[in-house]
């Protein structure tokens, strides 16, 4: 189960036309999806799209009543491929994931679905993880749907525009036979917001029909010759009609003022941090009301010649505003101005940066050398005229002097007793080369642990460690998620290894979730799930994948059972690769599911243990030993009100979950006796308190004894 | 052409209000935005919120944001995220989240109220350094105040812990009581009210903050740093007549010391008389004396007082008696159960992790049969086979108390122990080499004192600080001499207490190597 559940939310899909929807924009996505007679849903989870997936799994009651199949894909590859239901049946399909890592996967069965083209609406909506807070390599979508052919939808970040773009990209989807694509940015997905409401539509054509009623034609398959009368199609026939739609639905907007010297070109998804410099250059009020003539393109690719050069007809200068590099649209509107013996002044990526997050002050810095140089009439004059002095130097600069705060492990989780062992037989053994995967896990390339050399992608850790075949050398340590072993590892990393007879370790990192997307059921799951079949074992897959030495780790907090194991894995003779599956539940999810219970259980009255670390802050030397191998947000540093002691102790907040780490790794790694546990009985039974009360006296006695013999310097 | 701008212009209504807020994952940033919207819609304001989701929740820095506007027929065109100079409420949920958001360009003096709670999260960074790595407070805050218009600075996690709530609600309760926002206390209550979950513990919190806030000084601020605590008091201390009498003889001979030096003689002298008997207390005062002696007002009695520290925690060397001691003792299982927080209906069980070595076990020998056996390696590696292994004592139990009250008992013999042979002879060695440097170089001798910080923690730890002391002590051939040699010392001790590994370290030494 999720991490988020939107069970409640989801019965907000239920409403019906004219009824006002507010909530989240992935939520809005879900209703439009519904609104508009979606047949089948498919996707792989992601942020910022994680969302997306949860609210659909949610909703499985809502989209059986209306006969919507849902399916949570194995993959991008696989959610892409089902949409090949829509390439002989008039069913209309989506699917969503993380965009470029998602759309990277899913190019393969991309580019043959573009190919042969579709009957039914084919949409992807992209969840673009791009600039602050984005947690992969820094790419544009654009190239994809340049290179396949498809299109490309940007709408303007607010509720009402994507619930719009979605029937839109059906429609466009249907009338072009071509897969869209929409394009969804991180904020815009959890922007807040309502709108009027639809009622829902079953589908016309459902999944079951087409299996009812199988249809096939030669001509769909990706087979010379229809490969290549499909690329005449897709320049012939399939472009010009999704021009001619895009132009006749005014998919793009025209905003702002009808006539002007100057004017703005937009990605639909840069409309509002547009208004904003706007607004604060006094140019835009807070309705968007503005006199600049804008051009909104909600539909990025393809680009529509004729609008573009209407929009720039009687200007002197037009700007584009275009995130991300390569600046394609930029290129191909210079490209059309030439053509079309234009010689108005194109700005865009002189005054605004080739990469990067369009932020709201890069947005003004731009816009505003735009409108300086080319109409500094419109702005007030401290705008046209700016006394850079102004401010300066009045606050002190921080730079060097706030600590980072990159993500990192939770409390209690579970795989930082794989990566302190880890470290501890790499200060034994010595450095090793580590590939690293996608996940949590890859934390480990952080401070306390500072373990794992690359990332190649999402279940390919141990395939990026595959050319370190040398017989005889230190042997490669490489690790991958449980994600990412179901996702691609399984082949990929697993087989590969098999086949080739790598003889590098593998660790699984198996927290029986999908956990850094925000803990959804995956095929190892140990959790019962009601659509899905989970528990399938890990360590089965690969025995039967053909690895011959497997260890399988139940408790990964036994840092010197982890640590013997890796050890051996290291020095074993046998051949082939060593795969060591370390599992243990995510703690966020743990904790979600177990609290309310045990705080429950408490209240009833029932016998409950609650375990917590803590530290002897008098035998605590202040070395930080255990951080080094820890890093866990509740073992943190207090100063002690004793003057003669001059560093900061160890010390554990009441967020501890009693993990065990902590013990484990003083013990493993021999660093010293101040942590102690605790285990809290809660509603003891009669056993309990006979034990408690003998022990405190044979205790007691023991403590009196001695201190009559010394002095105490404790209060009584 | 005339391209004079004419847009509405009605300012009340065309004014974009603009919340961020920093918080570090796992705070409840979420539930805090969620009420802030929902308070700005029960007032006649349409709002937005946007959060950047996603790994960044996974206990690093996040940034929440909020737009509102009074509510009109048309819906006003909101942005999605913060933007430098153009906030006009930041709300940050931890004091260097404050300085990053200022850092950032988040907070700047003609319109952002700056709310901060002014307690620290350490980040990793921070706490892994060997010696105290912690960011600098004082000038994070007063930045902070530079920087914005209006502070409201407090310890808004402290409040909500003890309100049995989480910050979140703190933040709000201080939000609203800084009247940044045009809205009612009631309107946040009621929200609160119905958000149904922890509501009385909330209220609480929300209640602390709002008072707190309210309280301003004279520009409008609330500014209060968290303080590092100051020394604590000294408690009484009992005991047998005899000893006692003793005990007053020694506390005489501190009154007898300078005034500056009495406060920290006073609790060395406690310090190595808890951790061994009087006539330890006495030896400390031995050896203090002979620095107090080469000591003058002058020099600000800065040898005296390095010697009263320094002296102290090296007397009371980490042992495993020691150990045993401290956990075995009655006032540390008052201490554990209310650091736990167990009730007296609870029953409490405890778990020590111990790991004695070899090493361990000479130590506690006889000097001369602890000398004998790690002179012979078959024997050593032989012993530590058979002791080499965690062991879990559950001091909740009468056998496991027992055992380590048993080694607690140890302490009488203490002085024949190999352990303290060679601690004394260590620490003979390096005060000699304090005082005798006294004459020619005052300041150096006393950085020589004050290096002794870098000999802490058990097993290879401590051997790591052994090493990088004697290192920086190595490098007082090259120094002597030198007028900067003190400060050289002192910059020698303080790279090697930034890393584990004394990477900085091996780099202040070629500095030093490079000059001398």
């Amino acid at each position: 189960m999720a991490e988020r559940s939107f069970a409640k939310e989801v019965q907000k899909l239920r409403m019906g036309a004219g009824e006002e929807f507010s909530g989240e924009g992935i939520l809005a996505i879900t209703k439009a999806l519904l609104e508009n007679g979606v047949g089948y849903v498919g996707g792989y989870q992601g942020a910022p799209i994680s969302h997306l997936m949860d609210v659909l799994s949610d909703a499985q009651e809502i989209l059986g009543e209306l006969g919507v199949h849902f399916e949570a894909s194995a993959s991008e590859a696989t959610a892409t491929a089902m949409l090949s239901a829509s390439v002989h049946y008039p069913v209309r399909g989506a699917v969503t994931y993380k965009s470029v890592v998602g759309t990277n996967v899913a190019s393969d069965a991309l580019a043959n679905l573009a190919s042969g083209g579709v009957t039914g609406g084919a949409l992807i909506i992209c969840g673009e993880d791009y600039g602050e807070g984005s947690s992969i390599m820094q790419e544009r979508s654009h190239a994809f749907a340049m290179k396949s052919q498809v299109w490309l939808l940007d709408p303007r970040p607010n509720v009402p525009s994507i619930v719009k773009c979605v029937g839109d990209g059906f429609a466009l989807s249907e009338v072009s036979n071509t897969p869209v694509m929409m394009q969804v940015r991180i904020r815009c997905c959890h922007v807040h917001g309502s709108f009027i409401a639809s009622d829902n539509r079953k589908p016309e054509f459902s999944v079951r029909d087409a299996m009812e009623n199988p249809r096939r034609d030669t001509a769909r398959i990706v087979l010379p010759p229809a490969s290549f009368l499909h690329e005449k199609e897709k320049l012939e026939s399939r472009k010009p009609a999704a021009i001619k739609f895009l132009k006749d639905n005014k998919i793009n907007e025209f905003l702002g003022g009808a006539t002007g010297k100057i004017g703005i070109v937009m990605q639909g998804g840069m409309y509002n941090g547009v208004i904003r410099a706007l607004q604060r250059m006094g140019l835009a009020n807070a309705w968007g009301d503005t006199d600049v003539p804008l051009y909104v393109m909600n539909c990025v690719y393809p680009v529509v010649e004729d609008e573009f050069l209407e929009f720039c007809e009687g200007k002197d200068a037009v700007l584009i505003v275009e995130e991300g590099h390569p600046d394609y649209l930029e290129q191909n509107f210079a490209h059309i101005l030439y053509k079309a013996g234009r010689t108005l002044h194109l700005g865009g990526k002189d005054v605004l940066p080739m990469g990067g997050e369009y932020t709201g002050k890069v947005m003004l810095d731009g816009i505003s050398a735009f409108v300086r140089d080319h109409a500094p009439e419109m702005l007030a004059a401290p705008l046209r005229a700016p006394n850079r002095e102004e401010d300066a130097g009045s606050v002190p600069d921080l730079t060097g002097k706030i600590p980072g705060r990159p993500p990192g492990f939770c409390v209690g989780c579970p795989e930082r007793p794989i990566f302190a062992a880890t470290k501890l037989v790499e200060e034994e053994m010595g450095k090793h080369h580590i590939s690293s995967d996608i996940g949590c896990h890859l934390f480990s390339s952080m401070p306390p642990f500072e373990l794992g050399a690359t990332t190649m992608g999402y279940g390919l850790g141990p395939a990026s460690a595959s050319a370190f075949h040398a017989d005889g050398a230190r042997r490669t340590i490489s690790f991958v998620g449980d994600g990412g072993f179901w996702h691609n590892g399984l082949t990929s990393s697993i087989g590969n290894a098999v086949f080739n007879k790598s003889d590098g370790v593998i660790i699984v990192v198996d927290n029986f979730y999908s956990a850094a997307t925000g803990g959804q059921d995956i095929l190892s799951s140990r959790a019962t799930n009601k659509t899905k079949q989970t528990q399938n074992s890990i360590t089965s897959a690969v025995k039967g994948m053909g690895v011959k030495w497997v260890r399988q780790i139940d408790h990964t907090y036994d840092v010197g059972k982890m640590r013997a194991t890796l050890k051996e894995a290291l020095t074993t003779d046998m051949e082939g690769p060593k795969v060591i599956v370390a599992s243990s539940e995510c703690m966020l999810n743990k904790q979600r599911r177990v609290k309310p219970q045990m705080n429950k259980a408490i209240k009833d009255g029932e016998r409950v243990i609650k375990p917590r670390f803590g530290v002897d802050e008098d035998v605590c030397t202040g070395d930080h030993a255990c951080m080094r191998l820890s890093g866990c947000p509740s073992l943190s540093v207090k100063t002690l009100d004793d003057p003669l002691r001059d560093d900061p102790v160890a010390s554990i907040d009441q967020n501890c979950v009693g993990c065990g780490n902590c013990g484990e790794v003083a013990d493993a790694a021999v660093l010293c006796p101040s942590f102690y546990r605790a285990d809290v009985v809660h509603n003891p039974n009669e056993r309990d308190r006979r034990r408690d009360r003998f022990r405190k006296r044979v205790i007691g006695w023991l403590q009196t004894r001695r201190e009559s013999g010394r002095l105490v310097f404790q209060e009584a | 052409m005339n391209m004079q701008v004419d847009i509405p212009t009605d300012a009340e209504a065309n004014r974009i209000l603009k919340l961020a807020c920093l918080a570090v994952g796992g705070q409840g940033g979420g539930v805090l935005t969620d009420w802030i919207v929902a308070v700005a819609e029960a007032n006649g304001y349409v709002a937005q919120s946007t959060s950047v989701a996603g790994v960044a929740q996974r206990t690093g820095a996040t940034i929440y944001y909020v737009e509102m506007t009074k509510h009109t027929d048309r819906l006003p065109v909101f942005s999605l995220s913060p933007s430098e100079g153009d906030v006009d409420i930041l709300i940050s949920a931890e004091l260097m989240e404050a300085g990053r958001s200022v850092m950032r360009g988040f907070v700047t003096p003609d319109r952002t109220t700056l709310i901060a709670s002014a307690h620290r999260i350490a980040a990793v960074s921070e706490k892994i350094e060997p010696g105290d790595g912690r960011a600098n407070s004082e000038e994070v805050l007063t930045a902070c105040s530079l920087a914005a218009k209006r502070l409201v600075a407090f310890d808004m996690e402290t409040m909500a812990v003890k309100a049995g709530s989480v910050i979140s609600a703190s933040l709000l309760g201080a939000l609203a009581g800084s009247g940044a926002l045009p809205f009612p206390r009631e309107s946040y209550e009621e929200i609160i009210r119905a958000s149904g979950r922890g509501v009385e513990a909330s209220l609480r919190a929300f209640t602390a903050g709002y008072e707190r806030a309210m309280r301003r000084d004279e520009s409008g601020d609330v500014i209060e740093m968290v303080e590092e605590p100051a020394p604590g008091a000294l408690p009484g201390i009992r005991g047998p007549e005899g000893m006692l009498k003793k005990w007053q003889a020694l506390e005489a001979r501190v009154q007898a010391l300078p005034a500056p030096v009495q406060d920290l003689a006073l609790r060395g002298l406690r310090k190595v008389v808890d951790f061994q008997d009087l006539a330890y207390g006495a030896e400390y005062l031995d050896r203090l004396d002979r620095a107090v002696a080469l000591d003058s007002a002058e020099q600000g009695h800065a040898l005296s007082l390095a010697a009263a520290k320094h002296l102290a925690n090296a007397m009371c060397y980490d042992d495993i008696i020691r150990v045993a001691d401290l956990k075995t003792r009655a006032h540390r299982f008052a201490r554990v159960r209310k650091e736990v927080g167990v009730r007296e209906e609870n029953v409490l069980q405890l778990t020590e992790y111990f790991h004695p070595r070899a090493e361990e076990f000479c130590g506690t020998m006889p000097a001369f049969l602890g000398a004998a056996i790690e002179k012979r390696p078959k024997l050593f590696a032989w012993l530590d086979r058979r002791l080499n292994k965690g062991r879990r004592i559950r001091t909740d139990s009468a056998r496991g108390f027992a055992m380590l009250w048993m080694v607690g008992g140890l302490r009488p013999m203490r002085r024949r122990l190999l352990r303290h042979k060679v601690e004394r002879a260590h620490l003979e060695e390096w005060y000699a080499l304090a005082l005798g440097t006294v004459a020619s170089d005052y300041a150096l001798a006393v950085e020589i004192l004050n290096c002794r910080r870098l000999i802490k923690g058990y097993s290879d730890t401590h051997v790591r600080g052994h090493s990088k002391y004697a290192r920086v002590i190595g490098a007082l051939d090259m120094l002597r001499g030198r007028e900067d040699a003190a400060d050289w010392l002192r910059r020698l001790r303080e790279a090697a207490l930034k890393d584990e590994k004394g990477v900085q370290l091996d780099g202040a030494l070629k500095t030093v190597a490079s000059f001398a």
